[in-house]
């Protein structure tokens, strides 16, 4: 690899890691917004609406609020970990992205440009379990530095749920690389292509089912989210936590959430494909309109279960642990590893 | 330089910083952070010798799972400092670095005061370290060792749940 | 022909991380810690069977660290379950305090 290549494969990861990371902060901040727009109106209330137009710029007004407060670091708590935790918490939840593809490329000055920064990685979809695997160590570490028994007790739940729902995650996953006979990303995408049918929620709803559940677990939202039950627990994990730290464990769950909704849509809707051959509307590969049409396609898919994950957690009231968990091991573990076998039986018996 | 070389002594240094850490620290949580950092630099130095796969289960399985578990331990038991560690210097801790310390540089001295090194890498080690390929082999040559594996992973929960459940008393 | 890093630099790196490892379970008592270090030599056995996998161009070595992983999992389950019994039953997890056994 000579130098030309190498700085131009800098200067292109670099712009587009730093627009990347910039938009997930915005977008956690509007996923704020539309969280407390969503539940107003299905609790039939106005919501907010005195800052800016529609109360669009109360997540803004929100973290000047947070970076206003005093930082407190309780006077036991192990303090080095305890500024860790969130630090860590953010930094995976931002990592997952690296691998997402937002759109198929595009043909810059005669270089192909994947949009997403490594959306051809061969091993993306392990790379994506690894990353929310290490973010509970950020829940886990803050329950514990922060010495406080609620605390403790709240980061415990929480990583105790994030593993178990990893595993019926991860078979469902299964089946979905079976289908697809690859774990990159992009490969995923490509076998989806065409009319909406071809889509893999149609030949996986079982792994689909799966997978959503799972995810609200993963996420730690509603109606999973134990380890932060104010009855119980005050605060969860993040109860000795204030000012901008607090703020980074929330700007971490709505990343988390919007990621939740990239990878469902990726896996299971067809990514950046558009729901009809991408031939129908005459552009040719590498063209910035299609690059746009097939952005404007993922983007929709992932709204659409963004508002799906806050239409949830308004509506569904909150598991007790002990469900919880028998769901997680004896429900949705056999089941998807029934899904698995079976779809590994259809492979085989049709000649997939 | 290559860019090769950069990310191996970046990430060998880590490596050997973390892991000693994991050792001298008296926190038990430092301690197994240190180690859950030396698996992710592990990781890292696997991708420069071209094994992807390998180099995200390091990740997956070690950092993320293994860890967790070790974790969940030391907070379950809520061990404080290791006191001792700092206590006196006695003949069996310096007997144990005077071997280390003389088998470290046995190793250096015979590896590199040879005349010809090692640096050249087949051209088909970039694909043998993809998903696709260790899979094809995995299942097709080694399937028996697999199966066996499989086995002593069921062993190994039903053994844990046996040790770790509490007696119930009648 | 791939021009790489040498493989004797890995190999110095994975026995820097084994001698680490093993001074580490030959010096310290707490339990857990020695478990962690049995956890460093086997990685640094492992980042040699990757590193002559890669300079011999055969999957072998990968596939032997797939199965040294999956015996490490193993040997946590159980080697953490024998700790939280040890911790029931004797209240410390120093190995040298359990000197039932010892004569």
């Amino acid at each position: 690899m000579n130098t030309a290549n190498i700085t131009w494969m800098l200067a292109e990861t670099g712009i587009k890691a730093f627009v990347i990371v910039n938009i997930i902060l915005v977008m956690a901040s509007a996923e704020v917004w539309l969280e407390r727009k969503v539940c107003a109106w299905i609790q039939k209330r106005n919501g907010p609406n005195r800052v800016g137009p529609f109360g669009l710029l109360q997540p803004f007004a929100d973290v000047v609020k947070l970076f206003m407060k005093e930082d407190i670091i309780p006077a036991a708590a192990s303090k080095n970990f305890h500024r860790l935790a969130p630090l860590l918490s953010l930094m995976m939840a931002v990592a997952v992205y690296a691998v997402i593809p937002y759109a198929n490329y595009v043909d810059v000055m005669g270089h192909r440009v994947y949009l997403g920064i490594a959306p051809n990685l061969n091993i993306g979809l392990l790379y994506i379990l690894a990353m929310t695997t290490l973010g509970v160590y950020g829940i886990t570490l803050a329950g514990w530095s922060s010495n406080n028994k609620y605390s403790l007790l709240g980061g415990l739940r929480s990583s105790a749920q994030m593993i178990s729902y990893e595993l019926s995650m991860g078979m469902a996953l299964i089946g979905v690389v079976l289908v697809s006979g690859t774990l990159c990303l992009n490969g995923v995408i490509d076998k989806q292509v065409g009319w909406f049918w071809h889509w893999n929620v149609f030949c996986q709803p079982i792994a689909f089912i799966i997978f959503t559940v799972a995810s609200f677990a993963e996420t730690n939202r509603a109606p999973f989210d134990l380890p932060e039950a104010e009855p119980e627990l005050v605060g969860g994990f993040n109860t000795e936590y204030s000012g901008m730290k607090f703020g980074m464990f929330f700007l971490a769950e709505y990343a988390n959430m919007a990621t939740a909704s990239c990878f469902i849509a990726i896996l299971f809707f067809g990514g950046w494909q558009l729901p009809f051959p991408q031939e129908m509307l005459g552009l040719k590969d590498g063209s910035v309109q299609l690059a746009l049409a097939q952005f404007s396609s993922f983007f929709i898919k992932m709204l659409l279960f963004i508002f799906f994950f806050i239409w949830v957690r308004w509506t569904v009231p909150r598991f007790r642990y002990d469900q919880l968990m028998s769901l997680g091991w004896k429900i949705l573990l056999p089941l998807s590893i029934l899904n698995a076998l079976f779809t590994a039986i259809a492979i085989i018996v049709f000649k997939l | 330089m290559d860019l090769q070389f950069i990310l191996f002594f970046v990430f060998g240094t880590l490596a050997i910083a973390s892991a000693s850490a994991t050792v001298l620290s008296k926190n038990p949580v430092v301690s197994a952070m240190a180690l859950v950092f030396h698996f992710c630099t592990l990781a890292c130095v696997y991708f420069t010798l071209n094994a992807q796969f390998v180099g995200a289960l390091q990740v997956l399985v070690y950092a993320g799972a293994i860890m967790i578990l070790v974790i969940f331990v030391i907070m379950l038991l809520n061990l404080g400092n290791e006191k001792a560690f700092a206590e006196k210097f006695n003949y069996r801790k310096g007997i144990a670095i005077m071997l280390g310390a003389s088998f470290i540089i046995m190793l250096a001295t015979s590896f590199l005061s040879k005349n010809y090194i090692t640096n050249q890498m087949p051209a088909s080690s970039l694909k043998n370290g993809t998903v696709e390929k260790i899979g094809l082999d995995l299942f097709t040559s080694y399937i028996y060792p697999f199966e066996a594996i499989a086995l002593l992973l069921c062993v190994a929960v039903v053994g844990a749940i046996i040790l770790a459940k509490k007696k119930i008393s009648h | 022909m791939i021009h790489s890093v040498p493989l004797e630099y890995y190999l110095l790196l994975s026995g820097i991380i084994f001698t680490i490892g093993a001074l580490g379970v030959l010096t310290r008592r707490n339990a857990i810690i020695i478990f962690m270090c049995i956890e460093l030599m086997l990685n640094s056995v492992n980042l040699t069977l990757v590193s002559f996998s890669s300079f011999l161009g055969d999957t072998a070595g990968q596939i032997f660290v797939f199965f040294v992983m999956a015996v490490a999992a193993a040997e946590a389950t159980v080697g953490l379950a024998i700790v939280l019994a040890l911790f029931r039953n004797q209240q410390t997890i120093y190995v040298d305090e359990v000197n039932l056994m010892k004569w």
